[in-house]
């Protein structure tokens, strides 16, 4: 049996999307030795190189902006339960990464010679930057990447699967990994450890980030003793792709469309129907997530939805030349999908995005547990209960520059790199534990765990359905059971399946579980028994794992000064 | 009845011993070869092992495999209706099945024999 491979680094960053890379960064600029690694490649998986285009900043390069009036936008869409000092983080912040990025050579979209913006809905003025054409993820992915690889100091390690946090007196040292490619056991130890997994979206059936984003962060955050907060609030971005099926599209690339050429969402007539949710569009671009997704999941049960159970939407009233220039190269990616907008419209549908909830963290991104940081998506709070668009990629700049200050600030204070192989012992022994007699398919369990989500713990929930949701989770742990599939060896996808469904079993009952309990709708959690807003839900739910499952305890939200004026 | 695409899949964790496996799989229009993989691997064989991260978007490039003897990105590559016969990169080295080391040498973890 192969012994654990022993590693040690000042700095763990956990996750190689915006935030961890910028987080690495960060920390090595500041003279700590960095260890960056990733389930997968380095720097390729995750959200951040699946955006599309919004990046929201005040940067008021092109007209007039403040990161106040971002701010206030944020609360406002955040619906009364953003974590304000948060907010004000990414709002404030925001200004000098974005510059910081162009310095970089990102390429920010420019016109004029100053970097443009673009009008995104849920903001006053014009305020998200980008690169085209629907290149932003990638383009941001790509400079990130160089800048790692230039800075002194950063070591670069892809295919770990992190297992368990180690916790040594209290506080987290480290991590256990799995290797994928051998199947070997590594102990990581480090003076901080940044977790920079991101979110949750691929607990849902259709989602538009990347097939690692499991929320295994909030998973290993939950067991090292960090508390998790706003769980229930999974933002779905209205207007995913859903027919005809298409090849090398990211399914949310209708939204930078609908920023330029604003487009109209039609139902199964061919008419407008937003107007009858309280949100006319008229051609325009101004209807908010939560609202949009409510409209069309709305229109489909009404019986008017498109033909494959979601919405029309329609670009052909829009000349072939403005199309063209607008997005160049793909009208041909289009085209080779057999598809020509001035013709024909596409069909669209909710689909799971974003994570508003997440790991409990102060504005230095420091949890309740000395060592651990989080970063990115995997920070709750800072987007209440419904995120802006274009605040995902500034939160991970944000909140993984200020991640790797923190880390760096604990590892300086720091004499040796804790040692935690006693710590280890039962990670490692379940990596290279032996399977039971019966393995279940790994693949198909996945398979289910995402039907329930998102059919009974999707954008519209009720009692009964989150029961039933809550009693599949019940089913598929006992399924799981405590002995790790696969015969351990080289890239063993159910091993890997395993170790992802005690992730998102765990994850997927947070979720479950507060949207069960929050008895009112508000913002990306829509309960059809209990439609209206409640005032005495302006609380934030916490969550804990202790001997007897999770702990669920209701905490006043922040005071939203901002956002009342 | 219902056309299927059948996938002719290089299964083994060295080229010696390794053999070739078929699946046949349902095909609808606007499937990708990922696609197709994706499902045998939920309901025929959960251990084939593939490497793919972005599922569709062709933004991670990690489902880079030969298919007919042709280097391709498997998300990218359409599904058709006809045996398709699909291979690790034969010049990379091989991990299993579809999965071979593609990561730049200095971000693969080095594991030493102890």
């Amino acid at each position: 049996m192969a012994e654990p491979i022993d590693v040690k680094t000042d700095v763990l960053v956990i996750g190689s999307g915006a935030a961890g890379m910028y987080a690495a960064i960060e920390a090595a600029r500041a003279g700590c030795s960095v260890l960056l690694i990733d389930r997968s490649l380095i720097g390729r998986g995750g959200a951040t190189v699946m955006a599309q285009m919004t990046v929201a900043v005040a940067l008021g390069a092109e007209a007039p902006d403040h990161w106040s009036h971002h701010l206030h936008d944020t609360l406002t869409a955040g619906r009364g339960l953003c974590n304000e000092p948060l907010s004000r983080l990414l709002c404030e912040e925001g200004p000098a990464c974005i510059k910081e990025m162009d310095s970089w050579g990102v390429g920010w979209a420019r016109k004029d010679g100053k970097i443009t913006s673009a009008f995104a809905p849920g903001h006053d003025r014009p305020r998200c930057v980008y690169v085209d054409f629907l290149n932003t993820g990638p383009a941001v992915s790509k400079t990130l990447r160089i800048v790692v690889h230039k800075t002194k100091g950063i070591t670069r390690k892809g295919d770990l699967c992190v297992i368990d946090l180690l916790k040594v007196d209290g506080e987290v040292a480290g991590a256990v990994a799995w290797h994928a490619e051998s199947g070997a056991p590594v102990v990581i130890s480090a003076k901080a450890t940044i977790v920079a997994t991101g979110g949750l979206t691929r607990l849902y059936r259709r989602n538009s980030a990347s097939t690692n984003m499991g929320g295994d962060g909030y998973a290993l955050c939950l067991r090292a003793g960090a508390p998790l907060i706003d769980m229930e609030f999974v933002q779905f971005f209205p207007i995913g792709h859903l027919a005809p099926r298409l090849i090398g599209m990211d399914p949310i690339m209708w939204d930078p469309f609908r920023y330029k050429l604003g487009g109209r969402l039609l139902n199964k007539d061919m008419a407008d129907f937003t107007d009858r949710y309280g949100v006319p569009e008229d051609g325009k671009y101004v209807i908010t997530r939560d609202l949009g997704t409510y409209a069309i999941i709305k229109e489909v049960e009404a019986g008017r939805g498109s033909q494959h159970g979601g919405a029309y939407l329609s670009f052909q009233h829009v000349p072939a030349e403005k199309l063209r220039e607008a997005f160049g190269p793909v009208i041909d990616r289009l085209a080779d999908n057999g598809i020509d907008l001035t013709k024909m419209p596409v069909e669209v549908a909710p689909i799971a995005h974003y994570h508003m909830g997440g790991v409990a963290a102060d504005v230095k991104m420091q949890t309740e547990v000395p060592g651990l940081i989080v970063a990115g998506e995997a920070v709750g709070g800072a987007n209440g209960a419904n995120r802006l668009s274009g605040n995902a990629i500034t939160e991970a700049f944000v909140f993984g520059r200020e991640a790797g200050r923190t880390a760096a600030a604990r590892a300086k204070t720091m004499q040796a790199v804790p040692g935690g192989n006693s710590a280890a012992r039962a990670s490692v022994e379940l990596i290279r534990g032996d399977p039971p007699k019966e393995m279940p398919n790994s693949a198909e369990m996945l398979v289910r765990l995402q039907a329930t989500m998102s059919d009974d713990v999707g954008p519209l929930r009720t009692a009964d359905k989150l029961k039933r949701a809550l009693a599949t989770i019940g089913e598929l742990d006992s399924e799981l059971g405590d002995r790790p599939f696969g015969d351990g060896g080289a890239f063993d996808m159910q091993r890997l399946d395993w170790f992802d469904l005690r992730n998102m079993l765990t994850v997927a009952r947070t979720v479950a579980q507060a949207a069960s309990l929050r008895t009112e709708s508000r913002g990306a959690h829509q309960r059809e028994d209990f439609p209206g807003m409640l005032p005495q839900w302006r609380v934030n739910q916490q969550i804990r794992l202790d001997t007897k499952g999770l702990k669920i305890d209701q905490l006043p939200a922040s005071p939203i000064e901002m956002a009342a004026q | 009845m219902s056309e299927t695409a059948t996938l002719k899949i290089w299964r083994g964790q060295d080229k010696a011993t390794g053999k070739w496996e078929s699946h046949a799989v349902p095909f609808e229009r606007g499937q990708s070869v990922l696609d197709g993989l994706r499902w045998i691997r939920v309901n025929k064989d959960p251990s084939l092992a593939i490497r793919f991260s972005c599922i569709n978007a062709n933004a991670c490039k990690e489902c880079m495999m030969e298919l007919d003897g042709e280097t391709v990105y498997a998300c990218t590559a359409r599904l058709e209706p006809r045996e398709m016969a699909v291979a690790p990169l034969s010049n990379k080295i091989l991990v299993r099945d579809l999965v071979t080391e593609i990561a730049p040498p200095a971000e693969r973890f080095a594991v030493k024999e102890k």
